[in-house]
């Protein structure tokens, strides 16, 4: 068999490697009927016991959807949604909180179980009392569209850091939530955006006080559960003035054969002195080797630096979804912020991604970093997208931007879109665009040394991806490296 | 012991844009159990394409021949099955693997290797212990680990990996393919002590070369002269300086 070919079949196999985590968990459900109309709106807002504001807030974002046009200019094909053939809400039943793992729904724990969480993780996740002294990563469950558990608030009170279910912040610190929420992606924002604010179900809310520097890791599993369920997140992060914290979120999902709608809004807002990085490690179903029964990804990611000196960095692990539609951007207010994005995407069979990031550079001295990385392989299609504008205001802004797409097969194609908008003289932009195949040079090399063709990829694409990999938290890491099959490096020093 | 390596009537072509190209015209060549031997020959006589062929590089089709290794059909296996049976080629020119950290690199390898052949793997620290003891030896900067595999090494450099793996991999058979070219005295005598500190009974090498000089320091059992992929002559160290002094071409005449 020729090298070439043999390569190919083994990165499919690779990156293949059947969807592992699909499976379905049956828990009672409280869902909600199909279709989306005002009265979905004012359901949802009422089941979440919301404050009138709120409910108002949601009303107005729907009437804007109601006028906005889903965007077409994606490179991404997919059959017409049908918004009206979906259930908006679905919780599970509420029961009073276990107090040992024995007492937990056994469906959840195996579900857990098959995502390979640790045991007295999942004690975490399922909100056993006393469970959350052992474990340094504080994890909000999002099981469906309500939060199962959230743990360590004890910890993470004690520093004054709100770590909750948006739905349990609307009630409990309004003041915040109104202040905030939709200052970063108003309701009218886009589309997807809209469709979030009218119907969202749940996600995070964070809040670092001033001076705070957030005592561990905050993550989230997200699980899409029932089915035809939409799931619509929203997520609100606020680090005050040099208040630090690092954000963690994970995505699996079960396999089923209908396509499913996700768009989730992210507002991320950092003040004076103050840094948040967002991880994301992205493994949604993708869809069968035909691309059938796959995530519809879209997502609405945005942080503003409002503060001088502010740092906002994104990083993201990406793997999953039949269509992926997500540009997390950077909007750079303050003088002298910082916006970051370091991106891994690996498409493989039919599934079609269309990422990338933006970067507004608003104010003097403000300075952005893009590194994207693309892994094409099948038949796979794969965009990037990258949006750099400096603003009048923005004297000695500096971008840098590198995307390079590797290509394995010749079946699968990597697009690198790049728009400049500089109406600053003073600013500076430079991009640095790279394709390439891995070499049977490359590949020879390793396999005389021992290594089989399946670890010699994966070590040949980990080294791809270096870059954007050793951003990720440790924790975050093991994960990425599960993901793409490769071995991390760091062995020394 | 003369079927440690044995290569018998060996035939291989490339595909060269659309022409096949034969490059080993029937080849034959024996290197015993604990001997090292040299291979010089003129520049296009397929030096290289031989150690390939023998580490098991795909796109160089073996229309003829055979080569068998420690008893075995050496051209059915796959690279790493080659490597995992003791065999290493430093190569002429080393391969740059971008990000690939240099330490994880080697110390995938090593247990890739030690795992084939059912030996225990090398934790963190004793992969450290073993590299360093290496590094030291070779004169090799702790940088060197932490880099990617290869990018942006001097030419110098690149050798000294080669010989670097080819010690921490321990094949009972080496090919060295040029390992001195590029390099000056005190790198040569360096990557030459590297080789002859892993003579034994149970270590061959074949060493591939253009200069006399390397063979002062790494002195051969046997010295063979290939041309026009095939090995046309044979003999004692001493051919290598009649080659220095007058050339290849008495041995091509000879051979014609
Ligand atoms: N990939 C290739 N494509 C075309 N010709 C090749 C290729 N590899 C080797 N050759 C040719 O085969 C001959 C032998 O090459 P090589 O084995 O590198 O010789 P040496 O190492 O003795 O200098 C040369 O004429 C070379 O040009
Ligand atoms: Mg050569």
């Amino acid at each position: 068999m020729p090298a070439v070919t043999e390569t190919r079949e083994t990165v499919e196999k690779l990156a293949k490697s059947s969807y592992e985590w699909g499976f379905e968990t049956d828990i009672e459900m409280d869902i909600a009927p199909k279709g989306l109309n005002e009265e979905t709106v004012r359901l949802i807002s009422e089941r979440k016991g919301e404050p009138q504001w709120m409910l108002d807030w949601r009303l107005k974002a729907f009437r804007a959807w109601l006028e906005m046009e889903e965007p077409t200019w994606a490179h991404i094909h997919h059959p017409p949604i049908d918004y009206q053939d979906a259930h908006y809400f679905a919780q599970p039943k509420k029961k009073p909180g276990p107090k040992s793992l024995d007492e937990v729904d056994p469906e959840l724990l195996r579900t857990y179980a098959k995502l390979g969480i640790p045991l007295h993780e999942q004690a975490l996740l399922a909100g056993v009392e006393g469970a959350e002294e052992r474990l340094p990563v504080a994890v909000d469950a999002v099981f469906d569209s309500v939060s199962v558990a959230t743990t360590f608030r004890k910890t993470l009170a004690e520093a004054g850091v709100i770590f909750c279910p948006i739905s349990d912040a609307i009630r409990e610190h309004p003041e915040l939530v109104q202040k905030y929420l939709g200052t970063v992606v108003p309701v009218a924002d886009n589309f997807f955006g809209a469709l979030n604010s009218a119907v969202f179900t749940d996600g995070s809310f964070v809040y670092i006080p001033e001076g705070v520097r957030c005592p561990m890791e905050l993550s989230t599993y997200f699980r899409i559960n029932a089915r035809n369920t939409g799931q619509f997140e929203r997520t609100l992060i606020i680090a005050e003035d040099r208040a630090t914290v690092s954000y963690l979120e994970g995505c699996t999902a079960p396999q089923r054969d209908e396509n499913q709608l996700h768009a989730a809004v992210v507002e991320l807002i950092a003040m004076e002195d103050a840094s948040i990085k967002y991880s994301t490690v992205q493994n949604w179903y993708p869809g069968d080797d035909e691309g059938r029964g796959g995530i519809y990804n879209f997502v609405t990611k945005r942080g503003i630096c409002r503060g001088a000196r502010s740092k906002i960095s994104w990083t993201q692990v990406e793997t999953g979804s039949a269509i992926t539609w997500k540009y997390p951007s950077c909007v750079l207010a303050g003088e002298g912020s910082v916006g970051e994005f370091y991106s891994v995407a690996v498409t493989n069979n039919h599934q079609q991604a269309d990422t990338g990031t933006k970067m507004i550079h608003l104010a003097p001295n403000t300075r952005s970093t893009i590194i994207a990385k693309t892994i094409s392989a099948g038949k796979s299609d794969s965009t990037y997208r990258g949006l750099v504008r400096m603003q009048p205001k923005a004297r000695n802004a500096r971008n840098f931007t590198q995307c390079d797409s590797l290509l394995i097969g010749d079946q699968c194609g990597a697009h690198t879109v790049p728009y400049i908008e500089s109406r600053n003289m003073t600013a500076r932009v430079e991009h640095e665009a790279t394709t390439s195949k891995i070499s049977e040079d490359q590949l020879f090399y390793c396999r005389s040394r021992g290594l089989s063709e399946e670890d010699a990829v994966g070590l040949i694409v980990n080294g791809f991806c270096r870059e954007v990999l050793k951003e990720l938290p440790m924790e975050f890491a093991v994960e990425a490296q599960k993901l793409l099959q490769i071995s991390l490096e760091g062995s020394v020093g | 012991m003369s079927d440690f390596l044995k290569i018998q009537g060996l035939q291989a072509r490339i595909d060269a844009d659309g022409t096949p190209k034969d490059i080993l015209k029937g080849l034959d060549l024996e290197v015993p159990k604990g001997e090292i031997h040299a291979i010089m020959g003129p520049n296009g006589s397929g030096k290289s394409t031989l150690s390939y062929v023998l580490a098991g590089r795909d796109d160089y089709e073996v229309t003829g021949g055979s080569a068998t290794f420690k008893g075995q059909d050496l051209l059915a296996l796959d690279p790493e099955e080659r490597a995992a049976l003791g065999l290493f080629l430093a190569f002429q020119s080393p391969v740059e693997l971008p990000g690939v950290n240099n330490a994880n690199f080697l110390r995938t390898a090593v247990n890739a290797v030690r795992r084939a052949r059912g030996e225990a793997e090398l934790d963190a620290v004793a992969f450290l212990k073993a590299v360093r003891a290496e590094t030291k030896h070779l004169s090799m900067s702790d940088d060197m680990l932490k880099r990617a595999v290869n990018v942006g090494f001097s030419g110098g450099e690149k050798k000294r990996n080669e010989v670097l793996q080819m010690r921490l991999l321990q094949p009972s058979f080496a090919i060295l393919d040029e390992t001195d070219s590029g390099l000056d005295i005190d790198a040569l005598r360096i990557v030459a002590e590297g080789v002859n500190s892993l003579r034994s009974p149970d270590f061959s090498a074949l060493v591939i070369t253009h200069h006399q000089r390397l063979l002062d320091y790494i002195v051969p059992d046997r010295v063979h002269v290939m041309a026009h992929g095939r090995i046309i002559h044979s003999g004692g160290p001493d051919i290598a300086k009649t080659l220095e002094k007058q050339g290849y071409t008495q041995f091509l005449e000879a051979a014609a």
